[in-house]
């Protein structure tokens, strides 16, 4: 009953004051960005880790809220599912950060139907671009609005949010333009919830990353794209047709960003070298494609050599091969 | 005759009010059955999915890409360490002004327009107070994406429901005690300190676990301040072998919570990792019914010892 009350006070209030004022500098990997990149990049740190024990953090801000950090030089490494735009070129010189883009893995963005759908095994990019472009809005609300031969049924559209590098591929594979797709879809982040969003409806379709479809193959079908621009025939998503070039335009490359800055520290350094020697078996393993194992030796080139900057400004670059990427000179 | 028939009509009416009154009381019975049947519905399902799952190794494992090796270690650790930072801004704070707006502060127009700002304050949407949080205790406080400003941002969160709560349970102390210890000479904080906190200590107690039931399960804030998806390491310890023997480090230490890694599970490709979702969620549920266990033998305790 007696003990002052002030005294207690003061002395919370002096623990408090005897708090370092800054964060003291610690070795610890920074990374964040894509929820598509994730998986493999969680696998690598787990591995790295385990190996030498240094302290990686890794964060899900998507590709766009990714960039962001990135380009104010919070992060030390940068996981896309698409490749650097120009206004985020330009937000990283404005903050003075300079990258290396390097390429990890292969996506194929999958366009999906419930399976007791019996009028659809492959569809047209044109088709899709019916469906998906923001002129559809409110108009294309049934099956036979598309094609006078489907269903007279409500179409039930679902799709990834507007944060992530996977809408920003698909609207610009499909719709020409990226970001540019109608907006009354089911859109989320959470890919589990398209799954089950098209799992559940019979005049349903939607679009998803490779690994989402391949963890459900039993529940979903995977529709073969015809890119009929090109005349190109149809074909199904899987690891051959990635990695052959032809699953086209859906097909897309994975990035990590390396900030040059970060590279000086021997942590980032040592984990980006080791991330180049595993993430071939590490992506297989969380049941992503691997690039080419030429590729992966160009890739090490670039980061060896410190090519920095971008290979993908003022260029469109649906369906060209790594290879082709590869050989580019980056630029700043 | 006629004060008979006035008899009659008013045990009619006496009859249909106790009629309705059986009734109300079935009804909010049901309705109390089918609240509590969610409840369990939820916690069955969450331990039928989860509780396979739940064994040490899950609880000291960090996060793996590997469903069956993966565990809640930093998150859980994550989530006590951001508990005790907001308690330890949110309780004393919101103590010191409940107490000052309902014992000290004069009734006019200044206290009514704090009195309803507080008001709204509980009823801001949480992303909100992580807006606020990045804004001012990441950048501008230069604090970083660690557990002092997540801690913080959720002291903030919860701050109005802690101060309500302290002014409800020190009304509910009759004034004869405060006039009786004014009688006696005590001064204001004397009275404050001695007789009011203590009697209204199980009430506070209360709203103080309502906060902290609040702050554990929010995901929002700390998404929108920078916590982590995937951490394999947990903070510096808060206790060191050199004098002074505590260390704060801790406090700046990048963080993730259960609500988070549950979040990231669910989101997951395939089944497996469903199961630790649940398993994650299952421990929440049993850290937050802890709390709540916790402050009614607090309660119990607390007023047992009052004897007016």
């Amino acid at each position: 009953m007696n003990n002052n009350p002030l005294l207690l006070i003061g002395a919370i209030l002096g623990l408090f004051a005897s708090i370092p004022g800054h964060l003291r500098a610690e070795q610890v990997v920074k990374i964040d960005g894509s929820s598509t990149v994730y998986p493999i990049t969680e696998a690598v740190v787990e591995e790295f880790q385990k190996a030498t024990g240094t302290k990686v953090t890794v964060g899900i801000s998507g590709t766009g809220g990714g960039f962001k950090k990135f380009s104010r030089g919070e992060i030390d490494v940068q996981n896309a599912s698409r490749p650097i735009m120009e206004e985020e070129v330009k937000a990283a010189k404005e903050g003075g950060v300079e990258y290396l883009e390097l390429p990890i893995a292969y996506d194929a963005l999958t366009v999906v139907v419930n399976s007791k759908n019996d009028w659809l095994d492959t569809i047209k990019v044109s088709d899709l671009k019916k469906i998906w472009q923001p002129e559809a809005q409110g108009k294309i609300t049934k099956w036979n609005q598309v094609r006078p031969d489907w269903p007279d049924k409500e179409i039930k559209l679902y799709g990834a949010g507007s944060d992530s590098g996977t809408f920003d591929y698909f609207t610009e594979a499909i719709n020409g333009k990226s970001k540019a797709s109608r907006g009354d879809y089911t859109a989320s982040e959470d890919d589990n919830v398209l799954v089950q969003g098209v799992e559940g409806d019979r005049y349903a379709i939607g679009y998803m990353g490779y690994s989402y479809y391949s963890a459900h193959q039993k529940r979903l079908k995977a529709l073969g794209i015809e890119w009929d621009a090109k005349g190109k025939p149809a074909v199904k998503p899987s690891e051959e047709t990635v990695l052959a070039g032809t699953y086209n335009p859906l097909a897309r490359p994975l990035f990590i960003y390396v900030n040059l800055k970060s590279l000086q520290k021997p942590e980032v350094k040592k984990f980006i070298e080791f991330y180049l020697k595993n993430v071939d078996r590490l992506a297989k393993e969380v049941k992503y494609i691997p690039l080419p194992a030429d590729a992966y030796g160009k890739v090490n080139t670039r980061f060896e050599k410190l090519e920095k900057g971008t290979a993908f400004l003022h260029q469109s670059d649906l369906a060209v091969p790594i290879d082709e990427i590869l050989s580019r000179t980056p630029v700043p | 005759m006629r004060s008979e028939h006035f008899l009659e009509n008013q045990k009619q009416t006496a009859s249909r009010r106790k009629a309705i009154d059986l009734w109300f009381g079935r009804l909010g019975f049901v309705l109390m059955l089918g609240t509590l049947g969610v409840l369990a519905v939820l916690l069955l399902n969450l331990a039928v999915n989860g509780l396979s799952r739940i064994d040490w190794h899950f609880l000291t494992s960090f996060p793996s890409r590997k469903a069956a090796e993966a565990g809640v270690l930093s998150a859980w650790v994550g989530t006590t360490l951001l508990m005790l930072v907001t308690a330890s801004l949110a309780i004393p704070l919101g103590v010191a002004a409940g107490v000052y707006l309902e014992e000290y502060a004069p009734k006019n127009r200044w206290t009514d327009f704090i009195e309803i700002n507080i008001a709204n304050l509980a009823g801001v949407p949480s992303i909100l107070y992580g807006l606020m949080a990045l804004g001012l205790f990441v950048y501008k406080f230069k604090f970083g994406q660690s557990i002092l400003a997540g801690g913080m941002a959720l002291g903030c969160l919860v701050l109005p429901i802690v101060i309500v709560a302290t002014r409800e349970s020190l009304r509910t102390i009759p004034s004869s005690i405060r006039e009786a210890a004014f009688a006696l000479g005590a001064t204001r904080w004397q009275a404050v300190w001695h007789h009011l906190l203590r009697y209204s200590t199980g009430g506070i107690a209360t709203g103080v676990i309502l906060a902290m039931s609040r702050a554990i399960g929010e995901s929002s804030p700390l998404i929108t301040i920078g916590a982590l998806t995937f951490i394999a390491f947990l903070p510096p310890a808060p206790l060191i072998a050199q004098p002074p023997f505590v260390s704060f480090e801790w406090l700046f230490s990048p963080f993730t919570a259960l609500p988070i890694q549950m979040f990231n599970w669910v989101s997951r490709p395939g089944e497996e990792f469903q199961a630790n979702a649940a398993a994650a969620g299952l421990i929440l549920m049993v850290i937050t019914l802890g709390m709540n266990g916790v402050a009614i033998l607090l309660r119990r305790h607390v007023q047992r010892n009052i004897k007016w």
